[in-house]
């Protein structure tokens, strides 16, 4: 459903399709260090498992936002705008597993500047366990030719 | 530990830590970003769709945080560089030796480009008295980390809910 499509396509309920991942050591580390975040439990397991306690080095917190931000994208084309994102992590994720994100549309609405907006349901799930869940609101064209981008100041209420 | 120490109370609603980014804004990191999580959105990588929808090249939304995170190394550093600060002064001065993020939120407004010089300040939202929850005994606080351009125009703000806390014996 990417590309340009204008929000009177997008129907509350509809699901948007899963991206499964496999997650290895280097995407872990590649992660972290595109994020600049050197604390050895994302690269260094030895530290994870004895001062960290858990079984490996793991995904870190501004990866994992942009991973969303990648796979809201995916779904918006280049039309759509991150507004606002929320995020709650549950559990770790670590070379080996197996991710998918998952997301429902659960709204649809235009504010007062006409912006329109779908406030969605993400999450990453690992086997039957949802690691992090997220809310997401996306401002996707009104119309034809509308491009959410050329909001500014007032008319862009996120 | 009911009563909150007035020098914390004293923090609620004070900017601290303005810092302004050790470096601009670059495309070399925004690639380094994007091939991390195999975004392809043509923003990043295509000029003319860039030109055409957001007047030129733009940085990812969420890589907001990350232009404030310093290098491992810079020359004449004598001390580590801790992103988030607010957040270790809470921990120190409340003797809570552990914490976890409960919450993150990100407001996202005007684009960063490439060029761009930001600068970012922390605000402490608020701090709960004590609660007990399965890690241990401690408190959760709010956290608003602030971003402008060097016009001084918002490009965002990042709202941190932590948890800090002493492990039960």
């Amino acid at each position: 459903m990417g590309g340009r499509l204008t929000i009177d396509r997008v129907k509350p309920g509809r699901a948007l399709p899963g991206l499964p991942v496999r997650v290895d050591a280097t995407l872990v580390v590649l992660g972290a260090l595109a994020s600049r975040d050197w604390r050895p439990r994302h690269h260094d397991r030895d530290f994870a498992q004895q001062r960290n306690g858990v079984r490996d080095i793991f995904l870190n917190t501004p990866n994992l936002a942009a991973w969303f931000e990648r796979y809201v994208t995916d779904w918006t084309g280049p039309t759509g705008r991150l507004g606002r994102m929320r995020f709650r992590m549950r559990d770790s994720i670590f070379p080996g597993d197996r991710m998918v994100f998952r997301g429902v549309v659960e709204a649809v609405e235009t504010d007062d500047t006409g912006c329109a907006w779908a406030r969605l349901a993400v999450r990453v799930d690992v086997g039957d366990r949802t690691c992090t869940a997220c809310r997401v609101r996306v401002a996707r064209p009104a119309a034809p030719g509308d491009n959410p981008w050329a909001r500014r100041g007032a008319d862009w209420n996120p | 530990m009911d009563e909150l120490p007035d020098e914390v109370r004293g923090w609620i609603g004070q900017e601290r830590y303005e810092q302004v980014g050790e470096f601009d804004v670059e495309r070399g990191y925004v690639f380094t970003s994007c091939a991390s999580v195999q975004n392809g959105n043509p923003l990043f990588w295509d000029e003319a769709t860039a030109h055409e929808l957001t007047g030129g090249w733009i940085a990812p939304p969420t890589m907001l945080s990350v232009w404030f995170r310093p290098h491992y190394w810079a020359p004449g550093r004598t001390a580590p560089v801790q992103p988030l600060q607010v957040h270790f002064d809470l921990k120190e001065r409340l003797g809570l030796p552990e914490a976890v993020m409960t919450d993150n939120t990100i407001v996202f407004r005007e684009p960063v480009r490439p060029g761009d010089r930001l600068r970012t300040w922390q605000v402490l939202r608020s701090v709960s008295p004590p609660k007990r929850t399965k890690l241990g005994l401690g408190r959760f606080w709010v956290i608003d980390v602030e971003y402008v351009n060097q016009r001084g125009e918002p490009v965002g703000t990042e709202t941190y809910t932590g948890f800090g806390y002493r492990r039960d014996a």
